[in-house]
């Protein structure tokens, strides 16, 4: 009887650990003899799935009424009006989250990991303004986007900018996209939405440095228009490629341009390319010397760039909190004088070997390492593109907007005198 | 893996865009063509017109094959529903970051007590400080640093424990507390009625122990159940 119980005892003490996830009944849970009822343990439901759906309807209907005011209505007031309706919308009601710059983030991990299942709500909102913009163009900035409308409507006092500072903020966005895709395809963290200035706004909920970065980019977007799309929105970026080949764009002049000069200063994004018609073209001989420089340019760039990033994919792995764990075990000098931290606490509690740990670290850093040498290449092959962009010349007679950097704002149609004269009328 | 291939490819391909596109229109000494213009003139005229236009439609389906691919991809990965973020009371260490990470000034996460599991013991192990010598509810005495938690006398000697979940602020105390002593029928839970659903939850991402997860909107919370009979 007592080898038995011995023998039922070391039983439970051996699967107790391979219980994990459930609890452990010490105490066994009464007989009531008053006729106590036990109440219920309340779990109240997540948020209606209708919600979702809500939204990405709300989406799409936005995008079509948008896009048609730009392209067909050609009305910058009903832009302003649907901007100010989205601005409502998606930021402050459904608090900007989950929005199309973060679903990056959510499709880059659907891609590289096998367990995350990405919602089709979150999936919609990633496509949804993609497909819109190959479409139309940037309709999408102009009047959906909540951060966009924000920083639109406050842009009161919109100052030119300098055209090679604007190049070199404006590699900017995609150091940020690469990252954001390198830190999300890793399962380290979503950057966007960690330093997302607008989101504390939208919820009136902001850490101090997150509000203060907001506060920042919209005072200074009373004078340099849209500072965050302009200069770090990582989504901008592949709107602006999809945009440079869209089915149709907005026009500033319905019809032919009659040389003006009114839209010139209308543009507060400076999206607006000026004709270049005068002085004399280029030798061939000069333009084939650039074009030669440029070939040679772009891939020392790129490789030099991907050689940088596989330099620093320890830095960049810095914040996995893989490897941060694996660091602290393997410096016990260094943490015997502190105080035991949590994650140490919590492996201690889960049983793993330590030999997994460096594992997972080892694994982690080897993604870093080939990470980095893309992200690498692909900034040294922006900066290297963009750098050959300034070294050209390229000739027009008109005033247009730039497919890739035009918002779509349908400010510049305002301008343009053709349409108010009648002369639509006439010529069709 | 193949979308490992695949999105370095689509980038690739999306360069590739940019890349042509730059000395294409370097090359041309020709000021640009407007897009209306080809309709009112005869545009088999100038080849060069042609060869634009022929690019840009090229790109232009090669972009919707590549969003449409990024899309087909993914889809098959995606869930109709949504998910939400929850938090795994067995990987739990109640290390009190729930309670002062969560976007919320007052946390998402809160004690959610399951009765089925509870002992309705005197000596509570979440409800008194350890060492409390007259087990009543003088402040004192109390785990809980926002008196959250509601002692109510059943019959001799079984107790009711519940949350007071507004005033819960989800420091997990009292979670450690009957973890160590009793039955571990307290466990955080994000409570959905509250949260805000973060696409990127900040408690997860601060969460030494790897607790917090995405889990199916129709499914939402991960309570520990018993399992042992009552040995009676």
């Amino acid at each position: 009887m007592k080898k038995a119980r011995v023998i039922l005892l070391l039983i439970i003490v051996f699967t107790i650990p391979f219980m994990n996830g459930y609890g452990v009944q010490r105490f066994p849970k009464p007989d009531f003899e008053t006729g106590y009822v036990q109440p219920e343990t309340l779990q109240p439901s997540a948020r209606s799935e209708i919600l979702a759906v809500m939204d990405v309807v709300v989406l799409a209907l936005a995008l079509a009424l948008v896009s048609w005011l730009v392209i067909k209505k050609r009305s910058r007031t009903g832009v302003f009006w649907a901007s100010v309706f989205s601005l409502a919308y998606f930021g402050f009601y459904r608090q900007g989250c989950v929005c199309s710059i973060g679903a990056i983030q959510n499709v880059t991990l659907a891609l590289f990991e096998q367990s995350y299942v990405i919602p089709l709500a979150v999936l919609a909102f990633f496509i949804l303004p993609l497909v819109f913009t190959l479409f139309f163009g940037r309709t999408f900035c102009a009047g959906v986007c909540p951060f966009g409308a924000m920083q639109d409507l406050v842009a009161f006092r919109p100052q030119k900018t300098d055209p090679r500072l604007n190049a070199i903020l404006g590699v900017i966005p995609y150091i940020y996209l690469g990252l954001a895709v390198l830190y999300a395809a890793t399962g380290t963290d979503f950057i966007i939405c960690r330093y997302d200035p607008f989101v504390g706004i939208f919820r009136f909920n902001a850490t101090f440095g997150m509000f203060v970065f907001a506060g920042t980019l919209l005072i200074s977007g009373i004078f340099i228009a849209r500072p965050y799309c302009r200069y770090l929105c990582p989504y901008g970026v592949l709107l602006n490629w999809v945009s440079r080949v869209s089915w149709r764009h907005i026009t500033i002049t319905p019809t032919e341009c009659i040389q003006c000069r009114l839209c010139e200063e209308s543009c507060p994004y400076d999206a607006i390319d000026m004709p270049v018609t005068d002085g004399n073209p280029e030798e061939r001989l000069v333009t084939t010397r650039k074009l030669i420089l440029i070939c040679l340019l772009v891939p020392f760039f790129a490789i030099l760039g991907g050689w940088t990033g596989s330099r620093l994919h320890e830095t960049l792995a810095g914040d996995s909190p893989k490897v941060r764990l694996a660091k602290t075990l393997a410096d016990p000098v260094k943490s015997r004088h502190q105080p035991e931290t949590f994650e140490i606490t919590a492996y201690k509690s889960s049983g793993k070997p330590l030999a997994q740990v460096y594992d997972d670290a080892r694994s982690v850093l080897r993604q870093f390492y080939f990470g980095g040498w893309i992200l690498g290449c692909f900034i040294g092959l922006v900066f290297g593109i963009i750098l050959a962009g300034r070294l050209l010349t390229r000739y027009r007679t008109d005033y247009t907007p730039n497919r890739g950097a035009c918002y779509s704002c349908a400010r510049c149609v305002d301008y343009c005198p053709v349409e108010k004269n009648g002369l639509v009328k006439m010529e069709s | 893996m193949a979308a490992g291939v695949i999105l370095p490819a689509a980038a690739a391909g999306c360069l590739i865009i940019v890349c042509c596109r730059k000395p294409e229109n370097s090359g041309r000494r020709e000021p640009e063509q407007k897009k209306q213009k080809p309709k009112m003139e005869e545009t088999g005229k100038d080849p060069k017109l042609n060869r634009r236009e022929f690019l840009a439609k090229g790109l232009r389906v090669s972009a919707l094959v590549g969003i449409g691919g990024l899309a087909v991809l993914t889809v098959k990965k995606s869930l109709a529903g949504e998910t939400v973020w929850q938090l795994d009371p067995s990987k739990c260490i109640q290390c009190g970051r729930c309670a002062t990470n969560c976007v919320l000034a007052h946390s998402a996460v809160r004690c959610t007590h399951v009765y089925a599991m509870c002992g309705y013991c005197d000596l509570c192990g979440g409800y008194f400080k350890p060492g409390t010598k007259t087990l009543n509810t003088a402040a004192e005495n109390q785990l809980c640093p926002t008196n959250a938690i509601k002692r109510k006398f059943v019959e001799d000697p079984f107790f009711q424990y519940s949350i007071d979940e507004p005033l819960c602020i989800g420091c997990g105390k009292c979670v450690k507390g009957c973890g160590a002593f009793g039955n571990g029928s307290l466990q955080l839970q994000v409570r959905h009625s509250i949260c805000v659903h973060c696409n990127q939850c900040s408690i997860a991402r601060s969460c030494p122990a790897d607790a917090f997860s995405r889990v199916p909107a129709g499914k939402p919370y991960l309570l520990k159940q018993i399992t042992l009979e009552n040995p009676k």
